[in-house]
């Protein structure tokens, strides 16, 4: 089991050596005069005109051959260094770490309900396969994997703030992130639902809940569907198996073959892709987070990938390599557990 | 004949193909649908009724009435749906090109190819899709050509696994060793014998990608990476309805034809290239057996 983790984990460096090369191409494409940019506080450092701006690029090495800037910027890493980020005006490691915590509230509200969801739909789906129950669950599984996220998305906002005002977007509302930020309030985690119970101040509690509802529902329906193909595919997978027609042969009732027999064998594939999903969601929920402007890894990320800032661009892709990794690991090491046949070598 | 018999049974699926040629059709006949003007410089920049900032409502000169900088909705719409084709198909094909290249290469020929390959396309799985699509078609610069090639280049993994492993399964079949001691030639063996059995999965995921590679493509003009201003584009009105989306503060639905018409039309697009993929799926896949 140590080993197959060790194995696994090995992988990582070729993942971010792989990845951080290929960005790191990508941003050698634009000249030393595009990236000098990032290196600038403020306008006065460019006051002395063309020479100024050529000691500047000479002085970050911007003008060095490909390899030495990589391994100026590896060794950065190493010292725990991602760079400056232009578009958030901040080091890019504390911007990561201070963004995480809003991504990871939103995608785990979003993320349990949808599993659970999917799991009992997929179910469903299969063992009444093609009874109009089956017929439903397949019809809005499709409707829901077509629906663009943004599409859905600003027709929550459209409903819930344009028309019943209940749900505003943005993380906090003004009131609330004035005494979020201020001295008395302990930040505990970072994450504004947990923080406010710690603090045990309530009101600001409900009202970061209310600011969650629209992107976790708008984020737990588009999700929801794969999960429910993929469910509902393997249950009508292993309710052809041999045990199957035993246990019913036996006179099971068809519930408890359905729920205990067929769901738990049922489940492998749907936890590899819930997996996935829940390291593409933690890689920033981008679109449902710029929609309501909710700032969290995805919009950050993105306004970073618009604006060309390329160290950002490059921590963020380290970060996901990360959770991608570790996700995949922590996937495998539950595949024991939900089906004792499957051994890891 | 099995597909016709198919077809009846799944009215789902007909609907698909009907809603899929419906598409076809407009996009065909697009020139007839929505003449441009003579000044245009190009059918897809989309004529401007005007320079007011404000939507208008749905009129005679307007069917759909117009969006945010007064494009004019329904000439976006019919024009876009060539937009989306091109987007589509280009982004599958130069897709699928690389990863069937790939993972038939890496298949065939094993070893440390295979492994090289193969941790290759770990390394691209690795990657943030949209993100690294955004940074790639900003570099290139706005327009078609940028998308599908970002949206190529980060998206060819799936056809790549897919088509190594079945290449892998049918490689040691019975048939496979007969044509072997036959003596046919290597370049026959892939192109005749196995990559046309190894390659209907391939074909269905395909199918399927067209769909969310637009909707991909839409996000990216969502973003302000995709597209120019005006660009006959659906992501790109969807993007201009943003602004307008909580219409006012007596009337909420006030602009609802900026968002509706947009996105009934992607929403329609993709879903009929899922249900295709879908009925695709249920006729090639010999594990569902039609009762």
């Amino acid at each position: 089991m140590l080993n197959y983790m060790l194995r696994r984990l090995a992988f990582l460096p070729v993942v971010f050596a792989g990845l951080s090369l290929m960005i790191f191409s990508l941003q050698m494409t634009l000249t030393p005069l595009q990236r000098i940019s990032a290196y600038v506080s403020n306008f006065s450092e460019l006051k002395g005109g063309r020479e100024q701006i050529d000691s500047l690029i000479k002085k970050y090495g911007l003008d060095d051959p490909f390899l030495t800037q990589y391994w100026n910027w590896v060794k950065g890493v190493f010292s725990g260094n991602l760079g400056w980020s232009e578009t958030a005006r901040g080091p890019v490691s504390e911007i990561l770490l201070s963004l995480f915590p809003a991504t990871a509230e939103l995608v785990v509200l979003a993320f349990i309900p949808s599993f659970v969801l999917a799991v009992w739909l997929g179910t469903r789906s299969g063992a009444n396969h093609n009874k109009i129950v089956d017929h439903i669950i397949r019809f809005f599984t499709i409707l829901g994997w077509s629906f663009p996220t943004f599409v859905f998305g600003l027709i929550m906002l459209l409903i819930f703030y344009g028309f019943l005002d209940w749900l505003p977007p943005g993380r906090l509302s003004q009131w609330a992130s004035t005494e979020v930020s201020s001295p008395d309030f302990v930040r505990y985690t970072g994450s504004n639902l947990i923080d406010a119970a710690m603090n045990w101040r309530w009101p600001i509690f409900f009202d970061s809940l209310r600011h969650l509802i629209a992107p976790v529902i708008t984020l737990t329906y588009v999700n929801l569907a794969n999960m429910t193909r993929v469910m509902r595919t393997s249950m009508l997978e292993t309710l052809r198996q041999d045990y199957i027609r035993t246990a019913r042969a036996k006179g099971l009732e068809r519930r408890v073959i359905e729920n205990k027999h067929a769901r738990r064998n049922a489940l492998l594939p749907v936890v590899t892709m819930a997996g996935m999903e829940l390291a593409y969601m933690m890689g920033g929920v981008v679109i449902t987070e710029t929609i309501f402007d909710y700032h969290g890894l995805g919009q950050f990320a993105a306004t970073a990938a618009a604006n060309l800032d390329f160290p950002a661009v490059l921590g963020f892709a380290l970060y996901f390599a990360v959770v991608l990794v570790v996700i995949n690991l922590v996937v495998d090491l539950l595949y024991p557990l939900i089906d004792p046949r499957v051994i890891l070598k | 004949m099995k597909i016709f018999k198919y077809l009846f049974r799944n009215p789902l699926s007909l609907f698909g193909i009907l809603l899929l040629l419906f598409f076809v059709v407009v996009a065909i006949l697009a020139p007839v649908l929505a003449p441009p003007e003579a000044y245009q410089l190009s059918p897809y920049d989309t004529p401007r009724a005007s320079f007011w900032a404000t939507p208008e409502p749905l009129s005679k000169e307007h069917f759909f009435g117009t969006t945010q900088g007064q494009y004019d909705i329904y000439y976006g719409l019919v024009w876009g749906t060539r937009t989306a084709f091109k987007v589509g198909l280009g982004v599958v094909s130069v897709s699928s090109i690389i990863g069937i290249s790939v993972g038939s290469v890496a298949a065939f020929y094993g070893g440390i190819i295979d492994e090289v390959l193969m941790r290759l396309v770990d390394v691209f799985m690795a990657v943030p899709f949209l993100i690294a699509a955004m940074v790639l078609t900003t570099l290139l610069g706005k327009g078609l050509g940028p998308m599908i090639i970002a949206l190529s280049a980060f998206g060819w993994m799936s056809y790549a696994r897919v088509i190594r492993s079945e290449i892998l399964r049918v490689k040691e079949m019975d048939y496979i060793h007969a044509a072997r001691t036959y003596g046919t030639s290597n370049f026959l063996l892939i192109f005749r014998h196995i990559l046309p059995n190894a390659f209907y999965p391939v074909l269905v995921l395909a199918t399927m990608a067209t769909g969310s590679m637009v909707l991909a493509a839409s996000a990216l003009s969502f973003l302000g990476v995709g597209t120019e201003q005006g660009y006959a584009d659906w992501g790109q009105f969807i993007s201009y309805s943003r602004n307008w989306i909580v219409g006012q503060g007596d009337d909420p639905f006030k602009y609802w034809y900026t968002l509706f018409f947009p996105g009934a039309a992607i929403f329609f697009f993709v879903f009929s290239w899922n249900l295709v993929g879908d009925a695709l799926r249920d006729i090639l896949d010999p594990h569902i057996v039609q009762k």
